[in-house]
Order: structure tokens, then C-alpha cells, then sequence
């Protein structure tokens, strides 16, 4: 994977969520697990979703990953409305134009580190020549270039979650989508990660959304806090004190 | 995802979970294994008997009779057919004529005679017949005691099973308990017979006499009846009846053919060509037996033989009943066979639902980081698949083994009974093939509804799960 220096924000939004709604029926009771939020995150902007448990964070990264539709309202991506996309064509964005990360890794147990980095390439139909040198280049990249043949339960889950890194990187996606990546990690460990995703954020020029309880961590490196409760976008600020905040477009 | 990955992927999946992907393909490989040695038992009784059947000379004969005579099994001929005393003489010229038409092997006279053998001084009357060497292959000869004829002119007989009794003074035994023919042929074997037989003897030539005014000029027709006697040596005998087909008419001794012409026995038919003024200085037969090349070509040989004004028998129609039987034989095996296979199906549903339900995070996994509904249905339809795939090449080499075993078995038992060896168990090439794509067609649809499941997974609930 290269790098070129991609930080600068642009104008246009990556992400365009309207009146977002997201409903779920347990019975005769239906919970509004996202309720009506608008927001728009732009290209290269590296925010935060805040919230308790069951604010609705997860539920919105979900939406905006093409993991879930939307109950009503719209999340345009790149000029591309999720909620008119096929089920194909939903795999497809997620292929190309997401990577995620989650609290719990998701890496595949019974495949080796290079293995479940080269996971999405095969996805891709990528020659399997291309594919065994980007997993190595991806693995390098996140330090872990002697634990290629590990599988996860041999590893920390620090080294766990910068694979599950590599493995969102690999097919170079325009958006990382991060749910409580740092949620299992102790505060050292976390903090080498998300300082890789910030690398990422500022030498790619990827757009990060990331989904976090933890306020100190989301202002240290967020641009934009959004907070949510109850389905509801409840505040959306700016967060000047983040590094590399300067360049975001406030 | 190309074919080699997917591939690659549903083989590591099913190392993952050797222990119940393993006998779920075991179960698959008994179904087939079922399957295979149902079928390749029906097949290899067809074969068997399409071969005794072939080897008894019933499906490759036809016998050719003079309309002269009265026996007549065409009867459609012998409404269309000119009156029986202006049809054509079967003689040896008429013999020769039909051994040459194409597709013929052997075109032999049916020489048989009832005549006295006198064995211990005691005599015996019986039907003797004569054969041509070819019949050595007749599987009624096949288990003979002793030995077939060493040449087509040697004084040597093999007698029958039941004439072997006779002239030994046993009782001939029928059902379970028969005498074993080898008991019976013991004391017999090398031992001589005399026969006596009446030798048709050509008279001197004179001119006037009946048969110089018949049209195949009949120089040697007058002739006088001489009784002989002549030793024969039993050389064998045979356990099965040769002449199973012909009833009452069948011989219980038989002699080498070129040896019988030589004796020039007088025949039933020889008195009443002459008595037509027919019979010539060749000699006359009752019938013919024509052995063809190839059993399928036996309709135009008996058309052709009908053209020349012969009367003609066989039994062609016998073997399409035999085949239509074996077919309808071959389907309830395979029906029943494939029960197996069709519990072993339920098998492979059960097997990719547990698979589902414990890879459902993984699924969900797969699906975030962009895999396809297709991908995924693909990927159980894949693992299906290799399990139908190796479950159908060890359930055909299960079912070859189990009839290897089988004939093996059945083979010491008739050995035991002294009888021969059979190969009644046959595993054809487009079997194997069948069982494998069955094998694998039937894996595929197993794999239909876990694989539609696995595909319809919502990845977020998917990926809560623990």
C-alpha cells in the first residue's frame, strides 16, 4: 500500500445521512434504535459518534457500513443512496468502498493472520500472486510482518486488532469504520491504535468514522464529536484540540 | 470468488471440523457404496446370464429344417412357402452354401440318432448326438468331468450326468441332494462303450434305379443298411445338459461330428428322400445348426436362410424379455441402493446446519468485509459438494470392495459344491461415473437449503452472535 499524502479534507461530503431512521419491532414493542438523524461527515474527516449504551452509535456505523438499511430516511455515500442499493451491490460498497474494524476484532479463527488479511482480495477475485504480497505489505505496515502464519489465538489482542487493521486497509477502501475499536485493548495498547488509524486518516486521506464511549479518546483524536442518545443526534461539535484538527473542515 | 478459492476455502472448512464433516462423508460413501454394489449386482447377474445364455449356443444358433419336414416352427412360412415336397433338400451342398452366407461361424449337421451302447455287456438305448468342437465352449462342458473331445475324429464320447447313472445302475437323483457329478464320473472315465448303429452303405451304382430320374442326380441314392459296432472311450462327463433346449430330442451321449459323418448313420431322413427319389450321393440332414459371428446379426441370417427356402428357429426373442427383466431389476436396485444415499443426503443438510449455526459470526465476518450472498451460498454449495464428491470415490470403492467380497464368498461356496467359479459381480466405467455426479448431484441439493440459509444471514445479528 503507498503513501501519499492525502490529508486535506475536501468539500464535498463523503457521507450524507437524512432523517435517518432505524426501527426495530421486539413484539408489539418497537424500538427506535436510530431516530431521525441528519449529519454529514466529509472527505478525509476523522469523527467520533459518542454515546451510552444503546444511544444508537453502533446501529448509524452499521447503516453507513451497508451492514443494515435504514427503516427510512437516506445514507448517501460518495453520491450513492444505500437504501437503493441491491443486496450485490451492498457486498460490493462493502468490499470496495469500507473497511471496518470492531471491538471484538472479527478476525477468522481457524485462518493465519496473512489468511484472514487476504480475505477480502479473494472476495475481489485479486490474482493470488497480487494478493500474498499486499497481506504481507498490509501486516508490515501494522508491525506484524513475523506473525503472518499466527493464527488469532496466538496473538494479543493489541497485535488481533492491528491485523483486523490490515485486513480493513486491504482493498483500500475511501471510509474505516470503527466500532469501539479500542474496547478490549488496555490504554496502551489502544493508544498505538488509534494512532494508526489516525495515520491512516492523515497520510491516506481516509475518512474515519468511529464509534466510541470513551470522550477523552474521542477528543484526543476526533475532529467532529457527534453525540447520540436515544436514536437521536443530540450534539455535533468540533473538536479543536484534536491533533491534525486544523485541517478538518470546521 | 474464483473457482480455486472457493475451493481452497470449503476443503479448510471441512478440516475444521473433521470428526463430523468425516462422518457425514462416510455416510454419503455407504450410500453410494449401497448403491454401487446394488447395481453392479444386477448388472453382473445380466451379465452372467447373457453370457451362460450366450455360451449355451440358445442366442448365437439358428436351426435351419428342410420344409420337407414337418416340423415346422415358422408358421407363417408354411402358409407362404411352396408344398413341402417341391421345397429344397438340406445336404451338404445346401450346408455349404449357408456357412458362406456373411456373419456365419460354423454352419453344422445335426446328426442324432437312438441307438444301443452296450456298456459291461449290458445294453443301454439312447439318443446320441454328434458336436462340432466349438461346443467344447458350451458352458455345459465347461465343468465337464474328464475332458472334452482330443479331436474331431477320435473314438470318445462324453456322456451325460443321468446316462452316467444309468450305466451305473444308480437311480438319477433330482432337487437338492443330486449325486455330485464328479462321484458319478469317477469309475466311467477312460472306460469303453460299444455302440451298435446302423451304417448306411452306398450301393454299387446302377443305372434305372429310382433315383437316376431325380434332378440332383442320384447316382448313390440305392444303398444298403449295415449293422456295426464301434468302441468308444468315455473321455467325459458332463454335469449340465447340453441340450437343454431340445426336450425330448436331446442326447445324453454325444459323439466328435467328423467321427459321426464318417459312420455314415442312417438317419430318419435318409429313408424318406429316398423314398422321394431324392437323396443324392450327399448325405441328407434333419436340421442344420448355424452359429453366427455375432448375435445381433442373427435376424438377417435367418431372413437370408428363409430366402434360400429353409425353415428357420431361434430364440432372439427370448433375450429382449431377458433384457427388459434386467432392466426393470437394475431400476428397483438402484431404487433401493439409493435409500442409502438418500438418508445419507439428510446427513449433509444436518451436518451444513450445525455448520451454519457455528460459523454464523464468521458468516457475519465475511459478509462486513464484503462478501457476497453469493459468495457465501457458494462457499456451502462448495463444501457440500467436496463431501458428495469424496464420499462418492470412497463409496465406489467401498461398493467394489463389498462385491469383490461378495464374489469371493460366493465363489468358496460353489467351490464347494463343486461347481465352477462365476463372476456375477461387475462394476462397469459409466457406473463409477454415474455414482459420482449422483454422489455429487445429490450433495448439491442437500446443499440447497443450508447453503439459501447461510446466504440470507443478517450480517449484524450474525455478527452479535457468540
Amino acid at each position: 500500500m503507498s503513501v501519499s499524502d492525502k490529508s486535506q479534507t475536501n468539500g464535498a461530503p463523503a457521507i450524507r445521512a437524512e432523517q435517518l431512521c432505524r426501527h426495530y419491532k421486539m413484539g408489539e414493542t418497537v424500538i427506535r434504535a436510530v431516530d431521525g438523524v441528519s449529519l454529514e461527515v466529509f472527505s478525509g474527516e476523522f469523527v467520533a459518534l459518542l454515546g451510552s449504551s444503546g444511544s444508537g452509535k453502533s446501529s448509524v456505523l452499521n447503516l453507513i457500513a451497508g451492514l443494515d438499511r435504514p427503516t427510512s430516511g437516506s445514507v448517501v455515500v460518495n453520491d450513492r443512496d444505500l437504501a437503493q442499493l441491491s443486496r450485490e451491490e451492498l457486498a460490493r460498497y462493502r468490499l470496495h468502498t469500507v473497511g471496518m474494524v470492531f471491538q471484538s476484532f472479527n478476525l477468522i479463527a481457524s485462518m493465519t493472520l496473512a489468511e484472514n488479511v487476504e480475505l477480502p482480495m479473494r472476495f475481489a477475485e485479486i490474482e493470488r500472486g497480487k494478493r500474498d504480497s499486499l497481506a504481507r505489505e498490509a501486516l508490515t505496515r501494522v508491525g506484524l510482518q513475523s506473525r503472518m502464519s499466527h493464527r488469532p489465538s496466538e496473538l494479543s489482542g493489541g497485535e488481533q486488532q492491528r491485523a483486523a487493521l490490515a485486513r480493513a486497509l486491504i482493498n483500500r477502501p475511501q471510509l474505516l469504520l470503527a466500532d469501539e475499536p479500542t474496547g478490549n485493548l488496555d490504554s496502551h495498547t489502544g493508544t498505538e491504535i488509534m494512532d494508526m488509524v489516525r495515520e491512516f486518516n492523515e497520510k491516506l486521506g481516509m475518512t474515519v468514522v468511529m464509534v466510541t464511549h470513551e470522550r477523552a479518546l474521542a477528543e484526543r483524536y476526533a475532529q467532529r464529536l457527534i453525540f447520540l442518545a436515544d436514536g437521536k443526534l443530540v450534539s455535533d461539535e468540533t473538536n479543536a484540540n484534536a491533533v491534525g484538527a486544523e485541517r478538518g473542515r470546521l | 470468488m474464483k473457482l480455486p478459492d472457493l475451493a481452497e476455502l470449503a476443503l479448510r472448512n471441512l478440516r475444521e471440523s473433521v470428526l463430523r464433516n468425516s462422518l457425514t462423508t462416510i455416510g454419503i460413501s455407504v450410500g453410494v457404496a449401497s448403491l454401487v454394489a446394488m447395481l453392479s449386482l444386477g448388472i453382473g447377474l445380466q451379465q452372467l446370464a447373457s453370457r451362460r445364455l450366450m455360451k449355451s449356443g440358445l442366442f448365437d444358433t439358428v436351426v435351419v429344417t428342410s420344409r420337407r419336414d414337418l416340423r415346422n416352427f415358422g408358421r407363417d412360412d408354411e402358409r407362404t412357402a411352396p408344398p413341402p415336397g417341391e421345397s429344397r433338400i438340406l445336404d451338404e451342398p445346401t450346408r455349404i452354401e449357408i456357412e458362406h452366407l456373411p456373419n456365419v461361424m460354423e454352419a453344422y449337421p445335426d446328426i442324432r440318432f437312438i441307438t444301443e451302447l452296450r456298456y459291461e455287456d449290458k445294453p443301454h438305448l439312447t439318443m446320441v448326438a454328434a458336436l462340432p468342437s466349438s461346443a467344447k465352449s458350451n458352458d455345459a462342458f465347461e465343468a465337464v468331468q474328464g475332458q472334452f473331445f482330443s479331436s474331431d475324429i477320435s473314438p470318445e464320447v462324453v456322456i451325460q450326468k443321468t446316462f452316467a447313472e444309468e450305466l451305473l445302475g444308480k437311480t438319477p437323483k433330482t432337487g437338492l441332494d443330486e449325486t455330485n457329478v464328479a462321484v458319478v464320473a469317477a469309475p466311467l472315465l477312460g472306460k469303453e462303450l460299444t455302440m451298435r448303429y446302423a451304417q448306411r452303405e452306398a450301393a454299387p451304382s446302377t443305372a434305372g434305379n429310382a433315383g437316376a430320374s431325380s434332378d440332383q442326380g442320384a447316382a448313390g441314392a440305392a444303398y444298403s443298411v449295415v449293422s456295426r459296432e464301434l468302441k468308444l472311450q468315455i473321455v467325459g462327463v458332463a454335469d449340465l445338459d447340453p441340450e437343454s433346449m431340445r426336450g425330448p430330442t436331446r442326447a445324453r451321449v454325444f459323439l466328435p461330428l467328423k467321427l459321426a459323418e464318417s459312420l455314415h448313420v442312417m438317419q430318419p431322413t435318409d429313408l424318406r428322400e429316398i423314398s422321394r427319389a431324392a437323396a443324392g450321393s450327399q448325405p441328407v440332414y434333419s436340421s442344420v445348426s448355424v452359429r453366427v459371428k455375432n448375435p445381433a446379426g442373427i435376424r438377417a441370417i435367418e431372413d437370408a436362410i428363409k430366402k434360400m427356402g429353409f425353415n428357420t428357429f431361434s430364440i432372439l426373442d427370448a433375450t429382449r424379455s431377458l433384457q427388459q427383466f434386467f432392466a426393470v431389476l437394475d431400476v428397483f436396485l438402484g431404487i433401493f441402493g439409493s435409500l442409502a444415499l438418500a438418508v445419507a443426503s439428510i446427513g449433509i443438510v444436518n451436518t451444513l446446519v450445525m455448520a451454519i449455526l457455528e460459523r454464523r459470526r464468521e458468516i457475519g465476518i465475511m459478509k462486513a468485509i464484503g462478501a457476497s450472498d453469493g459468495d457465501v451460498k457458494r462457499l456451502f454449495f462448495a463444501e457440500a459438494g467436496a463431501m458428495g464428491i469424496l464420499g462418492g470415490i470412497l463409496g465406489v470403492i467401498l461398493g467394489w470392495a463389498i462385491g469383490q467380497v461378495i464374489n469371493l464368498g460366493t465363489n468358496i461356496y460353489l467351490k464347494r459344491q463343486s461347481l465352477p467359479p462365476e463372476h456375477f459381480w461387475a462394476v462397469p466405467w459409466w457406473l463409477v461415473a454415474f455414482a459420482l455426479v449422483f454422489a455429487f448431484g445429490v450433495s448439491l441439493v442437500s446443499g440447497l437449503y443450508p447453503a439459501g440459509r447461510a446466504a440470507r444471514l443478517d450480517p449484524v445479528q450474525a455478527l452479535r452472535y457468540e
